[in-house]
């Protein structure tokens, strides 16, 4: 997604142009080169303007039509722009994906922890790794299914655990103080994995002498943490805090299937899930393009500061 | 740790700073210890949900309602995973999801690596210009796009068909070219060249040598994509209703709202649980080269 940061090395463009140039003669060869060129790279071309850049121009149209879906489409304007900024389900539902969102943070911190935790030489530390990273490969709805069962009151895995410590723990998704939490905890549970692994690469990617250089002048482990692990880690945090936002702005799967109703007084109902319902369920799909656009406009602004903060820093990581 | 070793070639200088850095050894040894123990009882933390989705597949009906409750199910009902073939068309998601997820990841990864090679080491008006178009296709957010989408393949009258899933990805998969390109980079122009000269095709020049020179970047690219598609949720429940259509994923989601009214958790945990087996063995067998490509992933952000 962010991959994009970057990348651009305008070299080989300017280098083959320059290569195609001097000698006539090797001119239809060139030419020859071009159309097979352009052969290979014809698909992913196609594939791009027809399932991306139309469905985007349509996207647009549609979200200023009221349509079914089926019957024809009526241009209204900015009529559906208006409704949305009045809807209070929709309101409701941007604040949940941001209150998820709140999950990417405290993440990001245990991974890291769990990161440096991995980086000693410890016993068994692939089979960690192993073990940490599991629930990254896992399918997001056997885990959301078993998480669902694991939230219940009465016999959910999560209850049964806290009883031990004579805890008496809440029904979790039928709940709207605890639904939120409940789905942050699951998610954080998931994707702890894969940032620790990202991080626990940039931390054994620090030169050792930056460590041994500081350990000489008396820094601390805290101090060597500070002034050298956590700046040179910077370019993966920022990676991942990126990709964490745009994912989370798109949460749908845990949120459909832990809790199908959007759960208690639309508690759980993120931005996604609200399209998809008005979409498919109650054929809405004008309404539910823009708020499509709408969502896609917010990625998109996300990815823009991205950009600019990323140029901003210079972050060179190649 | 290796100071230790080192003590006794240096009695001379076991002063202060020396042992300093054995009373730091020492403490490094405990700290291992205690992160180790840290670490364990994090991974049963990690583990515990999967084990008890295991567990409870293996239970009663009743047993999954008792209290206090049932941790090891005695006699375990290994018939749960029997009965499920024919209670739940468990088999058929499971084919249908095969058939979406290697369709896609064997003819996309060669329209990938062929729109690599061409971006990386042929000669291409505007070849940046078209690479970074193309990259500008990661931003758009699927949830954007599904509506114009689906109404495209209805009117197509692909709805209920696995073709939504597999047309729009047979033409490529932009990260798996990003990195294929950056891998083809450090390829020298000579070699292509030379091939050339000899009067080599540019198919010939793909298949018998870039074709080669990047399988481990194909193949590490090609798990990860598999298991993303293999793990897809979204655009199967939109376009699958007749429940033999359907993948695996969106099997057991359907199968955790019905069964859950029959109280049937058995079961759904025990097709949860084959529903995510396949991937699990993939990787534990691939285990190094994901745990590798994934961490390029992020240095390559």
């Amino acid at each position: 997604m962010t991959q994009t940061a970057d990348v651009a090395p305008p070299t080989t463009g300017r280098r083959s142009k320059a290569a195609a140039r001097p000698g006539g003669g090797t001119h239809r060869l060139h030419r020859s080169e071009h159309r097979w060129a352009l052969a290979f790279v014809a698909a992913p071309i196609i594939g791009f303007l027809l399932f991306t850049l139309y469905p985007i121009g349509f996207a647009v149209y549609a979200s200023l039509t009221s349509w079914n879906g089926l019957g024809p489409m009526t241009f209204v304007g900015l009529e559906n722009y208006v409704t949305l900024f009045q809807d209070e389900y929709f309101r409701i539902a941007l604040y949940n994906t941001f209150f998820y969102m709140l999950g990417i943070p405290i993440g990001l911190a245990l991974s890291l922890v769990l990161a440096l935790a991995l980086n000693r030489r410890i016993p068994g530390r692939t089979a960690f790794r192993a073990i940490y990273y599991v629930p990254v490969i896992s399918s997001l709805a056997a885990i959301a299914i078993v998480w669902q069962f694991a939230y219940n009151g009465d016999f959910g895995l999560i209850n049964q655990v806290l009883a031990w410590f004579g805890i008496d723990g809440p029904d979790w998704l039928q709940n709207t103080a605890t639904v939120k939490p409940a789905i942050i905890i699951m998610a954080i549970w998931k994707g702890l994995g894969y940032s620790m692994l990202l991080y626990l690469a940039a931390i054994q990617g620090v030169p050792a002498s930056l460590y041994e250089a500081a350990a000489l002048d008396g820094a601390n482990a805290w101090q060597r943490f500070r002034s050298i692990t956590l700046p040179m880690v910077r370019p993966v945090t920022f990676f991942l805090v990126v990709t964490s936002i745009i994912a989370g702005s798109q949460i749908f799967t845990e949120i459909n299937i832990m809790t199908p109703a959007g759960g208690p007084e639309f508690s759980s109902a993120s931005v996604v899930w609200y399209i998809f319902r008005k979409a498919f369920k109650y054929q809405q799909m004008g309404y539910a393009t823009t708020m499509a656009v709408v969502l896609g406009l917010l990625v998109f602004a996300i990815t823009l500061i991205q950009f600019r903060i990323n140029r901003r820093n210079d972050f060179s990581i190649d | 740790m290796a100071s230790t070793l080192m003590k006794p070639a240096t009695p001379e200088l076991a002063t202060t700073p020396e042992k300093r850095r054995m009373g730091a050894a020492a403490q490094n040894r405990l700290g291992n210890v205690i992160v180790f123990l840290i670490l364990a009882v994090g991974s049963l933390a990690m583990l515990a949900p999967l084990l008890w989705m295991f567990t409870t597949a293996l239970k009663t009906k009743v047993e999954v309602f008792a209290l206090p409750p049932v941790w090891i199910p005695d006699p375990p009902q290994w018939n749960t995973f029997v009965r499920m073939w024919s209670e739940a068309p468990i088999a058929s998601g499971i084919m249908n999801s095969l058939i979406v997820a290697l369709t896609v990841t064997v003819v996309g990864s060669v329209t990938s690596a062929l729109a690599a090679f061409a971006l990386a080491k042929m000669r291409l008006p505007y070849k940046n210009a078209i690479f970074l178009g193309l990259l500008t296709g990661l931003m758009v957010p699927y949830p954007t796009i599904m509506i114009p989408q689906f109404v495209m393949f209805s009117r197509l009258h692909w709805v209920d068909t696995l073709l939504p899933l597999i047309v729009p990805l047979l033409f490529g998969n932009i990260i798996m070219i990003f990195f294929l390109r950056q891998y083809l980079s450090s390829v020298p122009d000579s070699m292509i060249e030379a091939a050339k000269i000899d009067g080599a095709s540019y198919l010939q020049i793909f298949r018998k040598m870039i074709m080669p020179m990047i399988r481990p970047a194909i193949a590490a690219q090609f798990i990860l994509w598999f298991m993303a598609i293999w793990n897809d949720y979204l655009s199967p429940i939109l376009y699958l209703n007749t429940p033999e259509k359907q993948t695996l994923q969106v099997v057991i989601a359907n199968l955790n709202v019905e069964f859950a009214t029959q109280r049937d958790y058995p079961l759904i945990m025990a097709a949860s649980f084959v529903a995510l087996l396949p991937i699990l063995i993939v990787f534990l067998i691939f285990q190094r080269q994901i745990i590798e490509s994934v961490a390029l992933t992020g240095s390559k952000g």
